[in-house]
């Protein structure tokens, strides 16, 4: 596995390129998504933290007021804060782009790849990463082709225990671990009523981090990991959101040479699918091997999120962080969505 | 070369940034709450819900939301009650603002008498209690006869926010069956002689009788006279819960529970869907012995209920025609009835079946057998459409064939519309379960009933 070769010592924290901050930063939170409750609580906490800098913040649903509003402020840097469709599907992105409007994160097209897991993880495993084995499965094809074959063919393909996931979506939602065959249909039809396709997985056994990388004008950093242990055993809706649920540890309790392979894992995956600014990968340790399970181009930013505990253990309050992500944005500008063939 | 995070194994400095050395960072092991062992047994239960979160799309405009309870108050004469709470404060403003009597003004308690005096109940003002809404008349009944694993019987499905008060004071519901009249006498004999044979505390049967919240349904005079003869046999208290009665869209109202016993019943009521729920006013009325620790208790929990709300409710029903109003309210909630069932007769595909409700807020829906309302939710709120699942209206777990249907809030035009999207989720459900068999069967896993329902501000 090669090395990312841009950058230097970009595991370790380095203050900004000393950049001008905007006028104003719209945090965009909320949106229609099923997660948008979470959305809610992340952009709060991202525009307290910008706040806490002395930014202007403005915080701003996504509804048919939002262009309007854009366009009467012109100098704003806009970090979405968006989890789920919309937000992290690219397609408020693509929008932002054509509007020349400057922002935080990855562009459209590369968000949209990232956030399907059916193509991000074929896009990883390409890449010469570790990835459970996967299909990817529109409800459609079961009834095409019936569901008790292709249930038997899952089995046999994967194995149990296995894991089903809405193939777009976040926050756990719609996911069930699935132990025999006779609790795969209605885990197919509850990872269904999140999305029309469905990813079912090899469930991997083993320690559960998650590595936030972060380009604060030198690059892509990796932050320490964040080991997650659910007091339930599962990692699932309630014990993200529940404060207390979950025992976070960061860094990870990892030995050096797999804290390094988690941070490689990490920053090659934010390289491989060309995003920007800060992504979150999520990873089972097995064998001392991180294995990629996806990645995050909105990750949480709640008061029970995994990133700005990441920013804290690295030495900078949330605010420093996100402050930065502005200011690289507002450096950059607006720019187009389409990107010319070289 | 890049470097692995270093760990300090002992207190220290944050993380090093000079950039040439390897940072040293002191682990951080957090569950994010320093007092996650500190907390009464009775917040278990307590934690983030992914259905309750969907509720905040619901509240969206562009979501026809038939899930929440609020009502329609924007028939209210504004200017009269504007005029009305300006004289309050110019003229009795220092009374109206000072702390009042635990158990509620005297003036509004005698207004209360009138009101119930419309369902048939003759009461004494002062065996009334007046309260922070009927909610917080069922926390302290619930207060002062239930201890920790003493059961309270409820009709099945039962109001969500009854099932959360049970539950704080880690009650145990047993649920009652119901027919198209409400709650069934033989069935309630029958619960409250096996939970005693089991050796269990019942301590009271917990009944809304007129437009069921949730199941639509009322009891007649004939079926409210049954359960109190239940009752008196099995020397049961009945705690009626009467939120609705008023709200009636054809006849009379039917004559209360507590009109045909005084002494049996504990009678819950409230102004808030008779006039507004923000001024959070609510009443029980008690056999003097219970008025008595009702006041001990209002006392021990909000000194006294809100004095300004008290005064002002009590210039309202003075100065308006308020049994006019009501009839208003209840026209305007008829129309949005009228607009659910046909929307229903319209969109809905063969094998759901619904209650028609004779007045209040709700209509009760029945889904075929291996659908799950609440597995659903996400699908119709991607379609738009929000309900609230069945299984909120059950302590234990049951209900997911059923949903909750609310005609209060949205208007005629956007209840038809929401009933084409919730038909077309329902199609695709059913496409869904002919591929993958009828397999959910039997109750889900209890979850936190007030986790299943949208929160009182959300429509």
């Amino acid at each position: 596995m090669s090395a990312p070769e841009q950058g230097s010592d970009f595991s370790v924290p380095v203050e900004p390129i000393d950049l001008p901050l905007p006028e104003l930063v719209v945090v965009l939170a909320g949106g229609l998504s099923h997660e948008r409750d979470v959305s809610l609580r992340s952009g709060r906490r991202v525009a307290q933290a910008l706040r806490s800098r002395g930014l202007d913040v403005l915080e701003s649903d996504v509804d048919s007021t939002l262009v309007p509003r854009l366009g009467e402020t012109p100098d704003a840097v806009v970090f979405p804060v968006l989890h789920g469709e919309a937000g992290e599907d690219g397609a408020l992105r693509e929008v932002l782009a054509l509007l020349g409007v400057p922002f935080v994160g990855s562009i459209g097209s590369a968000s949209r790849v990232a956030f399907d897991k059916s193509i991000a993880t074929t896009v990883v495993a390409d890449a010469g990463l570790t990835v459970p084995t996967q299909v990817a499965l529109p409800h459609e094809i079961f009834r095409e082709l019936g569901a008790q074959a292709l249930v038997a063919a899952l089995g046999d393909q994967i194995g149990f225990p296995m894991m089903v996931k809405p193939s777009r979506g976040g926050s756990a939602l719609g996911c069930s671990k699935v132990s025999t065959p006779a609790e795969l249909p209605a885990a197919m039809v509850g990872a269904y009523a999140y999305g029309p396709v469905a990813v079912v997985e090899s469930f991997v056994e083993g320690t559960e981090v998650t590595v936030a990388v972060v380009d604060r004008g030198h690059g892509p950093a990796a932050l320490p990991a964040v080991e997650i242990r659910p007091d339930s055993g599962v990692y699932d809706y309630t014990a993200r959101y529940t404060a207390g649920t979950t025992r976070f540890l960061c860094p990870a309790e990892l030995p050096a040479d797999v804290a390094t392979r988690c941070a490689d894992v990490a920053l090659r995956v934010h390289e491989e699918l060309g995003l920007r600014d800060l992504s979150r990968t999520d990873l089972i340790i097995s064998g001392g091997e991180p294995v990629f399970l996806e990645v995050n181009v909105a990750p949480g930013m709640t008061e029970t999120s995994a990133v700005p505990l990441a920013s804290e253990a690295a030495g900078w309050s949330l605010g420093k962080m996100c402050a930065d992500l502005v200011a690289v944005a507002a450096a950059r500008g607006g720019r187009p969505a389409v990107v010319a063939p070289a | 070369m890049r470097h692995p995070w270093g760990v300090e194994s002992t207190p220290g400095q944050g993380a090093g940034r000079d950039g040439s050395q390897p940072p040293v960072l002191r682990r951080q092991d957090t569950r994010l709450d320093s007092y996650v062992d500190r907390y009464a047994a009775r917040t278990h239960g307590m934690t983030a819900s992914a259905i309750r979160a969907l509720f905040a799309v619901a509240n969206r405009p562009e979501v026809v939301s038939l899930a929440g309870g609020m009502p329609n108050i924007a028939d209210l004469p504004l200017d009269v009650v504007g005029s009305s709470l300006q004289d309050l404060v110019l003229n009795r403003g220092l009374q109206a603002m000072q702390y009042g009597s635990g158990q509620g003004e005297p003036e509004i308690r005698e207004a209360i008498c009138e009101v119930m005096r419309l369902e048939g109940i003759s009461a004494h003002p002062d065996d009334v209690t007046v309260t922070v809404g009927s909610q917080q008349a069922l926390d302290l009944a619930t207060r002062i006869f239930c201890d920790p694993g003493d059961v309270v019987l409820c009709e099945a499905p039962s109001y969500v926010g009854a099932l959360g008060v049970f539950r704080s004071y880690q009650c145990d519901v047993a649920h009652v069956a119901m027919d198209e009249q409400g709650l069934v006498p033989e069935a309630l004999r029958e619960a409250v002689l096996a939970l005693r044979a089991a050796g269990r505390k019942v301590k009271f049967v917990y009944t809304i009788p007129s437009f069921h919240n949730p199941a639509g349904v009322t009891q007649s005079l004939e079926r409210r006279e049954a359960i109190l003869a239940v009752a008196e046999e099995t020397d049961l208290l009945v705690v009626e819960d009467n939120p609705y009665g008023l709200l009636g869209f054809d006849a009379d109202p039917i004559p209360a529970i507590r009109s045909l016993s005084d002494d049996r019943v504990v009678y819950l009521g409230t102004f808030s869907k008779t006039f507004a729920p923000g001024f959070r006013i609510g009443w029980v009325l008690a056999p003097h012995a219970v008025r008595e620790k009702l006041v001990l208790a209002q006392e021990s929990a909000t000194l006294c209920p809100p004095t300004f709300s008290q005064f002002a409710i009590t210039a309202y029903l003075a100065q308006h025609d308020w049994q006019g109003q009501i009839k208003v309210f209840a026209e305007m909630y008829r129309e949005r009835r009228d607009a659910m069932l046909a929307g229903l007769a319209d969109n809905m595909p063969a094998g759901v079946t619904w209650t028609v409700p004779a007045g209040g807020f709700y209509v009760w829906v029945t889904l075929p057998p291996g659908f799950d309302a609440q597995a659903m939710l996400p699908r119709a709120v991607t379609a738009r459409v929000a309900y609230v699942p069945g299984t909120a209206f059950y302590a234990d777990g049951f209900g997911s064939r059923h949903l909750r249907l609310s005609y209060c809030f949205p208007t005629p035009e956007r209840i038809l519309e929401g009933t084409r999207r919730l038909g077309d989720v329902l199609a695709r459900e059913a496409d869904l379960m002919s591929t993958f068999g009828t397999s959910v069967s039997g109750p889900r896993t209890p979850e936190l009933s007030t986790h299943l329902a949208p929160g009182t501000n959300q429509a």
